[in-house]
């Protein structure tokens, strides 16, 4: 219990070692989950008991919705492959896509948001319309679009993998931009980025000295709603049919996909392990990035609220008593 | 089809966060300043879809072409070259963006490449199908989710709370059409209570087709064909994708109501009446409940796109013959018109329900307004 509380305290940053009560296990919970992907994606070849491709081994096909039992713990899907196999070969595409996605669209994004929210007028303007364009149609219709330009709507090998992360980017890239433009906005007026400028800065070196820096808090928390959306819009994509191919990596929406007939039929297996592995991908990178958001500053909660009636009821009613 | 003309310095309140000053002057020009914010925030609407549209043009013919899609291994190239020269694929790409702009300026779509039907008419039969899945799922998310957030929010910090929010989260995290497989292996297959896919039996919809004007509404056909057992057939079916969807939005809404209510439960006069003996449910939907409203309907008009993106996963999962449905078939088919028919009407869709949203929001509160 200490040893386990010591390495926590060292991990992370001060706010979460005061964490308490369900605060506490949800932040735990959410960690414990995203541990479990990233060392599953990382030990996938050693923990798997198949190939993902596999279809037979020595020889002897596996034989399609084999139900669970031996040599295949978790069954067969109607393709032949191994249902366990798959799962655990699948976190592997889910973690490359998400660190793929993440890469293709932080960077354009912020450096988009400081630009636009820079230099304001024309291009700022042109900029926030493609965005709120972009931001209000739904997401995965987008992803699906940028997939079929880019692999033609099906992929092989690591092109799949770069068409699937750049769907998922270009339907971030709008919210990384929006954050990082309203905070450049903020910052762009303060009294240290008018002394910069009037000792003749360059507007380069105020954008990524001085906003820069100061425009990007609110970017972790974006970073793992995002991490956790990308998983879901990559089974959204591989169920709709524009995903992976099945020999090239394994995919949670694929396997969905092809397990929706197989449900029908009252087959349950090939349904279950890859949905749940979905869902607990999601859950777990989902409450490490609320609970930590819950945990850091108290204020900048209040302040994502909707104006309230009364602004800061609780810092109110501190100062009346 | 006119371009909105440029805009003055302001837009609507929810792109640009708190920190945005007032419009300069802008009051002083219109006596109104609610018809003024509603006619800008209406001309915003345009240049929204123009964009989805021009960008859907050209990346759809960034991926090939229909006739190529369904010919390539069959024809000769000449062959091919000749039916692309029909169809009109082989003119400069600008000429067909000018043309199809005028063709859309008129309301003429133009016809699928794949079925040759009015993309308008596919719109009208699929979007009547989405429509009615909407509805019945924002239904349900309307019956769990604000119940759900106001016990959430009464019972705040303590049990009832942290056993919602897990479930909230569960219901973020799990995609919508795994939801759907476990409702179907749970409720179709393995009790046997509601059928599996589709949105009626094959006799009930032969049975809605006769019908003299059909409203593609099938509940709505059903009750003015008068008989029971089609209804209720149309019910039976509806069930499983309404709770599938119906259950994604559903935790959004609840801990939007959540978070709302607790914001108006900390005011004042929320105070005040509770001082004055007011309690229980009374406060919570009277004095508590009307202040939160507004703001959650206005993110739950943002919700509408995520909406879209469910059902058309939805559709997929229950075979639920709508516009998502179909958009997957012509997408892999490169059907060019049915497809930027189905993404314009998206947009159209989504940026109208934002207008109203906004509307509705600067009716009620005038500080939305600035």
């Amino acid at each position: 219990m200490t040893a386990r509380r010591r390495i926590l305290s060292r991990l992370l940053p001060q706010r979460v070692r005061g964490s308490a009560g369900p605060q506490r296990a949800m932040l735990l919970t959410g960690a414990v989950l995203t541990a479990l992907l990233l060392l599953t994606a990382l030990l996938a070849p050693w923990l798997a008991p198949w190939g993902h491709a596999q279809l037979q081994d020595g020889g002897a096909l596996f034989g399609a919705q084999r139900p669970p039992g031996d040599g295949h713990p978790l069954g067969t899907t109607a393709g032949g492959y191994d249902v366990l196999a798959r799962t655990l070969w699948g976190s592997r595409t889910a973690v490359a896509v998400i660190g793929l996605a993440l890469l293709l669209s932080v960077l354009p994004g912020t450096l988009l948001g400081l630009v636009s929210g820079y230099l304001g007028g024309w291009t700022d303007r042109l900029l926030v319309g493609v965005a709120d364009a972009l931001y209000s149609f739904p997401s995965l219709l987008l992803a699906i679009l940028m997939s079929v330009v880019i692999s033609g709507g099906r992929s092989s090998l690591g092109g799949g993998l770069t068409a699937a992360a750049c769907s998922v980017a270009l339907v971030f890239v709008p919210q990384y931009f929006r954050a990082v433009r309203a905070e450049v906005l903020r910052v762009k007026g303060e009294p240290f980025v008018e002394a910069a400028r009037v000792i003749g800065t360059g507007h380069l070196r105020i954008m990524f000295r001085h906003v820069l820096r100061n425009s990007v808090r609110s970017l972790p928390l974006l970073l793992t709603l995002n991490a956790a959306e990308s998983v879901l819009t990559l089974a959204g994509l591989g169920f709709l049919g524009f995903g992976i191919e099945p020999n090239s990596a394994a995919e949670w929406g694929y396997d969905l996909n092809r397990s929706v007939s197989d449900v029908t039929s009252g087959i349950w297996w090939t349904a279950l392990a890859p949905g749940v592995a979905t869902v607990l991908a999601v859950l777990g990178i989902t409450l490490l990035g609320e609970s930590l958001n819950d945990l850091s500053d108290p204020r900048l909660r209040r302040r994502r609220a909707p104006a309230p009636v009364t602004p800061l009821p609780a810092a109110k009613e501190r100062a009346r008593a | 089809m006119t371009l909105a003309p440029p805009l003055g310095g302001r837009r609507d309140g929810r792109t640009d966060g708190p920190r945005r000053g007032p419009g300069s002057g802008a009051r002083a020009v219109l006596r109104s300043p609610l018809v003024r914010y509603l006619a800008v925030r209406l001309l915003l609407v345009l240049p929204t879809v123009l964009l989805l549209l021009t960008a859907v043009f050209f990346l759809m013919r960034a991926t090939g072409d229909p006739v190529t899609t369904a010919f390539a291994d069959r024809l000769t190239p000449a062959q091919l070259q000749q039916k692309l020269h029909a169809a009109g694929y082989d003119r400069p790409l600008f000429t067909q963006y000018l043309d199809y702009l005028r063709q859309v300026a008129t309301g003429d779509f133009g016809r699928t490449a794949t079925d040759n039907r009015a993309v308008t008419e596919v719109l009208r039969t699929y979007g009547a199908a989405t429509l009615e899945l909407a509805c019945w799922a924002l239904l349900v998310a309307v019956a769990v989710g604000v119940p759900l957030g106001a016990l959430a929010a009464r019972y705040r910090d303590r049990a009832p709370d942290a056993v919602l929010r897990l479930a909230a989260v569960l219901g973020y995290a799990t995609p919508v059409f795994f939801v759907g497989l476990l409702l179907k292996l749970v409720f179709a297959v393995g009790l046997g209570w509601l059928p599996v896919a589709g949105r009626a039996s094959i006799g009930t919809e032969l049975r809605l087709q006769d019908l003299s004007d059909p409203t593609g509404l099938y509940l709505l056909d059903a009750l003015r064909s008068g008989d029971g057992a089609a209804v209720a057939d149309v019910l039976r079916h509806s069930v499983l994708p309404a709770l599938a969807l119906g259950l994604l939005l559903a935790g959004v809404l609840l801990r939007l109501v959540r978070t709302h209510l607790i914001a108006t439960l900390d005011a004042e006069y929320v105070e005040a009446a509770r001082s004055r003996g007011v309690g229980g449910l009374r406060l919570l939907s009277r004095h508590a409940a009307r202040p939160a409203l507004v703001p959650v309907v206005t993110v739950l008009g943002l919700q509408v796109a995520g909406l879209l993106g469910g059902a058309v996963l939805t559709e997929t999962t229950f075979e639920w013959k709508g516009l998502g449905y179909q958009l997957a078939h012509y997408l892999t088919a490169r059907d060019f018109a049915a497809v930027q028919g189905i993404v314009a009407l998206f947009a159209v869709v989504v940026a109208v329900v934002n207008f109203l949203v906004d509307a509705l929001a600067a009716l009620i509160d005038p500080r939305v307004r600035y």
